[in-house]
């Protein structure tokens, strides 16, 4: 069964991985919705950029990370500098971390979803009074809510998963940074296949439940009029 | 009043370069072959297309002059595209309501129940748009655009998306709007049979540039445009009901040029009509024919004729001050020596009510 420690590993999962989604759709709105729209020549260099966690291996980009945010790293001595702790292995470390290495898995959706939309229908609302900020929360928002969904499960479900990035920045400290993949890889080392099991089998099913979710729901909402 | 839009958009290939003066009052085509520019010329008018060379007043308010722009959702506007637009996430009734919230109270002056009203669509306010045929969905952008009280009402190829059936549903509903509202419409189309049904006014639109613009029936029977030429050429008569003649089941039809007897219309007197008459079903006679089935004759003169093709002829003529279109042989247009200013006797095999 479960201990202390992987109930611990549990909720500072969940926690980051839902600090994280927010985070990323705060910020993910704007920026797809810009990429989605700008005729900016370089476009393609950012969106390699975006892209770039999703081949790079998380231990490349975890060691960058923990070279800037550390105490000798120019993010690092920065906070220090205005008296603030370091940021590597600390919670907010691995928030970091984990915006930058799930930003694909939202930002990729919501700028196909604000793209989809295209621009006739906020023409229309344009004609219809409504102000460009107006139709924005009027029209594309709810226009794009399955690319909205899909962007937060997978955001939320890749940060729960991620390992190489955490154990580089966050370290491996129970009921800190400790995240439930390296409570498995823990478990898994020290022989102790039973509570690696409950957690292994607990992420697959939780995995599946939000993957069949969004699936489901994305299937009924029909999204676009011709 | 009128409108004056004077605009230069370079799009590359394409260079728009109008300078356009038509009446804010009833119906004005933008008419010309596909990719002539009456559609950006409309979407520069709603202000859709970012143009920094630019004036336009609409009546006495200033849209555009220049840098000074007014946005698009600041101008009293109602735009219906060509594809009908609705809003998906939302039902007809949220549609109709969407623009219609956003206009202050003063400043409504249909109703929303006018604009369902007039587009008969009271049955489908509880649909999604996904649930609509094309042409009921056209009729809710149409009283969606209304629901807004505009003060100018654009209209791009709204019928071209339909096939001919729902077109047909659609026209009478865009004819009542001219008929029951007093709001100025600028009205794109490629199709000669839509403007001559809707408009009062046209522009003629070749390769970005403005070819001609004037009244809808001058504008039919000008020769030196291509709108006299082809098959359907035809010209275009105001006309009111003057009386019937029941014994024979006859309706007569009044304008400045004479009366015409068409088949028994169910329309009271004075009712106004419109009426199309094809220059392929007008012949000439040097002296008025008295053995003849045909009703419709009317003393008439030359006014310009020229070849069209190598065996015809397209003439022009006046009847009274009203201009008709004939086509004849260049054969016929020798024998009877037809020339300007020629007295002929124009005799109308058939006539069409708009």
């Amino acid at each position: 069964m479960l201990d202390e420690s992987d109930l611990a590993a549990l909720l500072i999962t969940l926690k980051l991985a839902t600090v994280t989604t927010l985070i990323l759709l705060v910020l993910g709105t704007p920026l797809a919705w810009w990429m989605a729209h700008t005729r900016w020549r370089f476009k393609f260099m950012l969106e390699a950029v975006i892209a770039l966690p999703l081949v790079l291996p998380p231990t490349v980009l975890g060691f960058y990370l923990l070279v800037a945010l550390g105490p000798q790293g120019p993010v690092g001595s920065l906070m220090e500098w205005f008296g603030g702790r370091p940021l590597a292995f600390s919670f907010a470390g691995l928030v970091i971390g984990s915006v930058f290495y799930s930003m694909p898995f939202v930002v990729q959706p919501l700028q196909s979803a604000f793209a989809a939309i295209g621009k006739r229908p906020m023409e229309v609302a344009a004609t219809l009074r409504a102000s460009p900020a107006d139709r924005f929360f009027t029209v594309a928002l709810p226009l794009a809510r399955p690319g909205f969904l899909t962007a937060a499960v997978l955001g939320f479900a890749h940060t729960v998963g991620e390992f190489g990035v955490v154990l580089m920045i966050g370290g491996n400290i129970p009921g800190q940074t400790q995240v439930l993949s390296i409570a498995i890889y823990d478990h898994v080392e020290t022989m102790e296949y039973s509570n690696a099991h409950w957690l292994s089998g607990g992420l697959l099913v939780l995995s599946f439940f939000m993957l069949m979710t969004v699936y489901a729901l994305n299937r009924r909402f029909r999204p676009m009029q011709p | 009043m009128s409108i004056e839009a004077r605009f230069h958009l370079n799009r590359g290939e394409f260079v728009l370069d109008v300078d356009m003066n038509i009446p804010v009052r009833g119906v004005t085509a933008l008419y010309g072959p596909s990719g002539c520019g009456k559609t950006t010329l409309l979407r520069a008018i709603a202000g859709l297309e970012p143009c920094r060379n630019g004036y336009l007043r609409v009546g006495d308010m200033l849209w555009q002059d220049g840098g000074f722009c007014i946005p698009t959702h600041k101008r009293p506007l109602g735009l219906v595209f060509q594809e009908t637009c609705l809003f998906a996430h939302l039902n007809v009734q949220r549609n109709l309501e969407y623009g219609l919230r956003r206009v202050p109270g003063h400043e409504r002056k249909i109703s929303l129940d006018k604009a369902i009203g007039l587009l008969d669509i009271g049955h489908l306010l509880l649909r999604r748009a996904d649930e609509l045929s094309g042409g009921e969905r056209q009729r809710v952008a149409i009283a969606r655009a209304l629901a807004v009280s505009p003060g100018l009402l654009l209209m791009d190829e709204p019928l071209s998306a339909l096939d001919l059936s729902r077109k047909q549903e659609i026209l009478p509903y865009l004819e009542s709007l001219h008929d029951d509202l007093n709001i100025p419409v600028i009205y794109v189309s490629h199709s000669p049979d839509e403007v001559a049904r809707l408009a009062d006014h046209l522009v003629l639109l070749e390769n970005g540039r403005i070819r001609a613009s004037g009244a809808i029936g001058e504008m039919l029977t000008r020769l030196d445009l291509s709108l006299a030429r082809g098959d359907d050429a035809g010209a275009l008569i105001e006309a009111v009901v003057a009386g019937h003649d029941d014994n024979y089941g006859l309706t007569f039809l009044e304008f400045p040029g004479g009366k015409f007897s068409v088949a028994r219309k169910a329309l009271p007197e004075g009712h106004p009509v419109r009426l199309r008459v094809a220059a392929r079903d007008v012949s000439l006679t040097l002296e008025r024919q008295t053995g003849t089935s045909i009703l419709n004759i009317f003393p008439s003169h030359v006014e310009e004729i020229i070849p069209e093709g190598s065996a015809q002829m397209m003439v022009r003529l006046a009847v009274g001050n009203i201009p008709l279109l004939s086509r004849v042989t260049r054969k016929s247009a020798v024998l009877l020596n037809l020339a300007r200013g020629t007295p002929v006797f124009a005799q109308v095999k058939s006539v069409a009510l708009l």
